[in-house]
């Protein structure tokens, strides 16, 4: 384990991170700045920002806390893989399945 | 397991080609399909909400409340359970951390305050829960129907959020027992602390769908 000789600095600082990304998520919530409210590839312009803000939550406590990242390659990618070639692929079918049930209703 | 076994074949058995141990690698495939169960949730919910989004309720329009402060506070308490969760998964990582140290007190400290902002968390949803369905001008949020707009909206909120809620809740018992282990020096004798390593990963993967569930049932 590299981490046993690293402290607990990285903790922290992965702490700080996942902070501050959550402050500015519930900040642009709050105050929904108008620049940001346009739409774009179906949705608000917002909604991609947060999105985005989520996915690299999600990878630093998958990576760090959950020390995925650390750990052999051939582990990281069979935990991965399925995850991200499943759960894109059922997004997109549900969610224009959902679009086109509403054109329909 | 002798080095030459895993150098000249490593997946005739007997070796650990992973490099992680058998209990780590069934953790973690649980923790995908959980991913997947997880996954569905939220992706029926978008399908309901893309059906019905002339109808669906804005959820900073449903909860607004904080504890003891009057007024609208959109998203104030949710970032507080967030943050308070967020805070959780790191002390779990420092007792992980100090199990991999062998430092027992300290252990048994971190992995305390992780099961206390746990029972916090859950209380957090349970007082998330009570306003929910009291309701609006006295009329409560059920199963069938909701003051806030289609019916569907409470029912995906009690599931999805039941559904983390319990597995917080799980989380906290598995912690406790872990906790309980840890003081009568189980994995002291053991030699190692690799059980606190994979209530670990189960505590980290409920704070990683929560952070989705905050994105996309009060966020988008």
């Amino acid at each position: 384990m590299a981490n046993e000789t690293k402290g607990n600095w990285w903790i922290w600082k992965v702490f700080w991170i996942l902070l501050a990304i959550t402050t500015v998520e519930v900040v642009l919530g709050m105050i929904k700045p108008e620049f940001l409210m346009g739409q774009f590839l179906g949705t608000k312009l917002i909604n991609h920002v947060f999105i985005i803000l989520t996915l690299v939550k999600a990878a630093y406590i998958v990576l760090q806390f959950m020390h995925l990242g650390h750990e052999k390659k051939s582990l990281k990618w069979t935990i991965l893989l399925p995850a991200l070639i499943l759960i894109p692929y059922l997004l997109f079918i549900v969610l224009t399945e959902g679009g086109y049930s509403y054109m329909m209703m | 397991m002798s080095e030459t076994i895993e150098n000249t074949n490593a997946w005739g058995g007997g070796g650990r080609p992973y490099n992680a141990s058998y209990g780590k690698l069934m953790m973690w495939f649980f923790l995908i399909t959980d991913a997947l169960t997880f996954s569905g949730f939220l992706a029926a919910y978008g399908f309901s909400r893309f059906k019905f989004q002339d109808v669906w309720p804005v959820a900073e329009d449903v909860f607004t409340h904080f504890p003891f402060m009057h007024g609208d506070h959109p998203l104030l308490f949710v970032a507080l359970m967030t943050f308070i969760l967020i805070m959780s998964s790191v002390t779990m990582v420092l007792a992980v951390n100090y199990g991999h140290k062998m430092e027992k007190e300290k252990v048994i400290l971190w992995l305390s305050l992780t099961i206390v902002g746990g029972a916090i968390f859950l209380g957090s949803q349970a007082w998330e829960w009570s306003h929910f369905i009291h309701g609006l001008d006295g009329v409560h949020a059920t199963l069938v129907s909701n003051p806030y707009g289609h019916p569907l909206f409470a029912d995906y909120f009690f599931f999805i959020t039941g559904f983390h809620g319990f597995h917080v809740f799980s989380g906290v018992i598995i912690l406790i027992v872990i906790l309980i282990n840890v003081i009568k020096g189980t994995y002291e004798k053991r030699g190692h602390y690799e059980m606190v390593e994979k209530v670990g990963l189960y505590w980290h993967f409920v704070d990683l769908v929560w952070v989705f569930v905050f994105t996309f049932f009060y966020l988008v």
